[in-house]
Formats: C-alpha cells, structure tokens, sequence
C-alpha cells in the first residue's frame, strides 16, 4: 500500500482503496453462497434428521425423536466397528503412504538412467479411478484361484491365501495405499526438489556434517510439505468408499464397513433417516476431530504468507 | 542430498536399479490390466497366467458396444467433469482474487472456512441431498451431479487459484489501478494471463477429480446421468465372467485420465500443497 502513496495523494488513494473493496465483497459472494448451499444447509438438515423419527420403509411414524437415533446408534456393535474400521483405514494408510512416499522420493530424487519415465510410471496409480483400482485389485491380483498372487503362492510352493475372504481390512489398505503412495511421493519429492539450496550451501560452509543438514534444514522444510499429505490424505482416507463398494461390499460381516459404507447401507438398503443421519453426523465429527489440527496449520502457512 | 552428483558408484548404480523395480512394481497392475485388456475372456482367465498371446481388439468391441455401452458413460463422465469444472472456475477467479488482492480482516477467516467445509464428508450431507434430489426430480440428472462435483472441488480450487494469485506482485494491480483500469480490466487483462498456467493446472486437478469420483455418481445415478464410474462397478458383480471385457472398459475409462495425469503431475502437486512448495 505504502508504494501508491507516492504517487497520490493519501486522502484520494485511501477513496479508491474503498471503492475497490466493495465490489470485492461481491466477487467473493457467489462461492460462499454456492458452498453455503450445498454443504452447509445439508448438513444442518442431516442434524435436523438426525433427532426425528423418519423411516422411508415407515412413512406414518414421524414427529421428534429426542436422542434415540443416537441412543440406536450408540448401542449398535457395527456402528462401533465402523468407527474403528475407518480409524485402521486412515492410520494405517496414512503410515504406509508417508513411509514409502517418502523413501520413494528419497530415491527419486537422486540422478539415474531413466529417471523422468521410472518415475512417471511410478505416479501412475494415483490417476487411476478407483473404481477401477477395486476391480483389477479383487479379480487379476487377489483372485484365490485366478489371480496372480495366487499363482505366484503355487510357484514357491505355498497354499494361495483368500485375501478378501480372509484379511479382507488389510487388502483393503493396500489397495488405497497403493493408490495414494505415488501421491505422498510426488508432493515430497517436489520439497526436496524446492530446498532451499542458500541456506543448504550456508550450512555446508559453517562446516555442518549430513545430519545437520538434514535436521536443521531438510526436516523442517518438509515438515510444511508433510503437513499438507496428511491433511489431503485424511479428507479421502475418511471418505474412502469406492475400493470397498467394488470389492467387498463392507464384509465379510462387518469386516470393512467404515462409517461411509455404513451410512450408505443404511440410508439405501435400511432406508433409515433418522439413524443414518446421526451416524452420519459422528463422520462429521470424527473429520473435524482431523480437521482442527490439520486446518491450524493451514492458518499458519496463510500468516506466513502476509510477509511477502 | 550431494550424493545425487555421485552417479557412478556401485552404490548409485544399485539405488538407481531400486527405482527402476519401484516404478515397475508400481505400475504392474496397470500393465497387467492393459494385457489383460487385449486377450480373449479365455485367456484372460487361466490358473496359470498367459504373457504371451495374440492379441485381439475384440475385448474392446464388446465393451465400446454392448448394452448402451462405453459412450453414453463415458460422454455423461465428460459432461459432468468439464462443466464443472468450468462452473467451479466461474465461482473461484472472482473469490480467490477478492482475497488475494483487496484482503480485508474476514479473509482470513474465509479461506480457512472453505478448507474446513472440504472436512464435511460426503455422507455428511448425502441424505438431505438425496432427499431434495428426488423431490426435485434431480436424481439420475447430468446438472444434479455437475453441482455436487462443483461444490465438491470449490474449496480445493478457491485455495489453489488464491495460492497462485499470491504469487503475483499487488503492486501490479495497484498500477493499474492508478491507471484507471476498472476492476474488471486489471482481472482479464493483467492478472489472468500471468495466473494461466495455474489456473490451467488446477482445472486439470479438478478434471481428474470429477472424473475419477464414484460416491455421488453411484448414489445419485442409475443409468441416464451415470457416469464411468457406475459402469465400471456395474462389473463388480460378474465376478470371474468377463475379465477381459471389464479389463478393456476400465482401460478406456482410465486411459484419458492417467495421460492426463502425467502431463500435468509437477504443476499440480505445486498448487495442492498451499503454498508450502514453491
């Protein structure tokens, strides 16, 4: 600001400051109101579902529900299976993403023959729809008879091991982690890329050794890059829906139903309001749960940023 | 980090063998879906895998043209992912530039606020949405989809187009501002050229995002407004009939998108990560 007061006057440049900011304000208005509408009136509506009595399959009980649909769902054992199988999904693929994420820009990052292709093949997973990932995951490679694990068990002699049946969570995870590991790897691979070499060369030169240099700089400047996997990462590891949709169906039993998959089933196959909306507002919760420590970091790099 | 220049050692030429195995495994099952894509259904389904065989264009026939087939999905992917994305910029280059260059005290808050409405998950707020829908005849409706993929993918992108918009020196705008440009002017004829490649890349994110989606199209369609996403899990129930066909389907479903992807991959990571990567 301090730069176009010497061309004008103060008085004047402060008017035209005003008048700029008002018409702002209306450029601003439509994708507030657009999110206003679509996320935030549902939801209120959800809360509002969520202490009636409504039932889609029972249209002649209506009227206020008090807590039972959260007392129905509290005393429900798959809703509290649910709740720990969307924490497993989200903990354990956050862990394998970042770790292998980050040793496969390790690795990336340093010159090799072909490096630009290995490395474009490599990301490849990630833009696979998936749909398509359940699908090729459960047929070709999981497949107890005809999938490839399977022939490579006979090959060494080993009995092939039913994995949907049998670790049906865990073949979930490795389906996510295998889509989402070439994401973690891309992002961090990008920070190392963008270190700061000033400050790199400086620390060379006060005659710091490969830890230093890895603590004092390295670290905290992928810390912010790490920062931001875990936050995108939990918002569709929360929501993940699609790799179990297509392969196991939440089961067997209950095995793989997070909270997603349940407040579909119940939504769609129980056709109960009135309890689905108040499951669905524990997934709220849960994400915000996420999102206080993801978003203060959010609000921090924004601080930062007033300092250009 | 210095030892990327030593390229010659054993110990180089071992990691560099390392990567090589990671992207090949990485990219196995892709590889093998697209093998599988050109065998016949007898051959896609054997104990013992075949890797060599005659390739057959004939997978692909089945899935381009039986039952409605492969078009009609993929042109309702097409539609709902480009319109709204197209929708999604129209709200966004007017609010990200509000914030970037006229911040006033609310910015803050209003930035961190449209992140957090990301973390509303879709369940969420699927029920009342399903309920209006179908009230208002929007279920299994092309438009029905294009503002949930919309108000989906606003938040990511008000943030990306801001971020980009924060690289761009404010004294630019405050000169042609002094110049007597209206707002409007300084916005298409200053601002946008140099946020270009920004806002192209965070439209390409925005493209795979919706195209990739399958939450909304498989609660929200049945067949007239059902995007790839519904055709491909229509598959998930022929369990061990129709590899090949499922394997040539999911090939063209995924194909424009991953290209895509690899284009645009370094520019986009750039925009997702706020800033913290510059």
């Amino acid at each position: 600001m301090a730069s176009m007061t010497t061309r004008s006057p103060a008085a004047d440049a402060a008017k035209r400051e005003k008048a700029k900011r008002a018409p702002a304000k209306w450029l601003l208005a439509p994708a507030v109101i657009f999110l206003l509408v679509w996320m935030i009136v549902p939801l209120g509506m959800t809360l509002y579902y969520s202490f009636r009595n409504y039932n889609l399959m029972m249209p002649t009980m209506t009227g206020w529900a008090g807590i039972t649909n959260y007392s129905i769902l509290f005393t429900d054992p798959t809703f509290w299976s649910a709740l720990k199988v969307t924490l497993l999904i989200v903990l354990c693929s956050l862990i394998i993403t970042v770790g292998f994420g980050l040793a496969f820009a390790l690795l990336f990052h340093r010159n090799f023959f072909g490096r630009g292709v290995a490395r474009t093949l490599a990301v490849a997973p990630f833009f696979v729809m998936p749909v398509v990932t359940g699908l090729i995951w459960k047929n070709m490679l999981f497949h107890p008879a005809f999938g490839l694990l399977a022939w490579l068990f006979r090959l060494f002699g080993a009995t092939p091991i039913d994995w949907l049946a049998h670790f049906p969570l865990t073949s979930i995870i490795i389906m996510i982690s295998w889509e989402w590991t070439p994401f973690a790897m891309l992002v961090l691979l990008t920070g190392l890329q963008s270190l700061p070499e000033d400050q790199l060369e400086a620390v060379r030169l006060d005659g710091a050794n490969k830890w230093h240099e890895f603590r004092h700089i390295v670290v905290p400047h992928l810390g912010q890059v790490l920062y931001v996997v875990v936050m995108l990462e939990s918002i569709f590891f929360l929501t993940s829906f699609a790799e179990i949709y297509t392969t196991t169906s939440g089961g067997p039993g209950t095995a793989t139903t997070n909270l997603p998959y349940y407040i579909f089933q119940g939504t769609f196959a129980q056709y109960d309001i009135g309890t689905s909306s108040a499951a669905a507002i524990g997934a709220v919760i849960l994400a915000n749960i996420f999102a206080i420590f993801l978003i203060r970091f959010v609000a921090g790099n924004l601080n930062a940023g007033e300092n250009r | 980090m210095s030892t990327a220049t030593r390229k010659t050692s054993f110990g180089g030429i071992a990691l560099g063998i390392l990567g090589w195995i990671v992207a090949l495994l990485m990219f196995f099952p892709i590889a093998w879906l697209l093998l599988t894509s050109f065998k016949t259904e007898a051959e896609a389904f054997t104990i013992t895998p075949h890797l060599f065989f005659t390739p057959t264009l004939q997978s692909f026939e089945t899935a381009l043209s039986q039952g409605g087939g492969y078009w009609h999905y993929a042109w309702n992917s097409a539609v709902t992912s480009v319109v709204s994305t197209l929708f999604g910029l129209v709200l966004t280059v007017p609010a990200a530039y509000a914030m970037a260059f006229y911040p006033s005290k609310r910015t803050d808050f209003t930035l961190v606020w449209m992140v957090s409405t990301k973390f509303i998950p879709a369940v969420g707020v699927l029920i009342p949405i399903f309920l209006v829908y179908k009230n208002l005849d929007l279920l299994d409706n092309v438009w029905g989809l294009i503002a949930l993929y919309t108000a989906m993918n606003l938040p990511i992108m008000v943030w990306m187009v801001y971020s980009y918009f924060r690289d761009i020196p404010k004294d630019l705008v405050e000169a042609a501002d002094i110049d007597g440009a209206s707002m409007m002017q300084t916005m298409t004829r200053v601002i946008l050229p140099l946020a270009m490649p920004g806002l192209a890349s965070t439209c390409l994110l925005a493209l795979i995002l919706a195209w990739n989606e399958s939450f909304w199209s498989i609660t929200m369609t049945n067949h007239s407004a059902a995007t790839l996403a519904v055709f491909i899990a229509s598959f998930k129930s022929a369990e061990g009939l129709f590899w090949a066909k499922m394997s040539a389907a999911s090939v063209l479903s995924i194909a424009p998108i991953v290209v895509l992807g690899w284009f645009a991959q370094r520019q986009m990571v750039r925009g997702l990560t706020f800033g913290a990567v510059k």
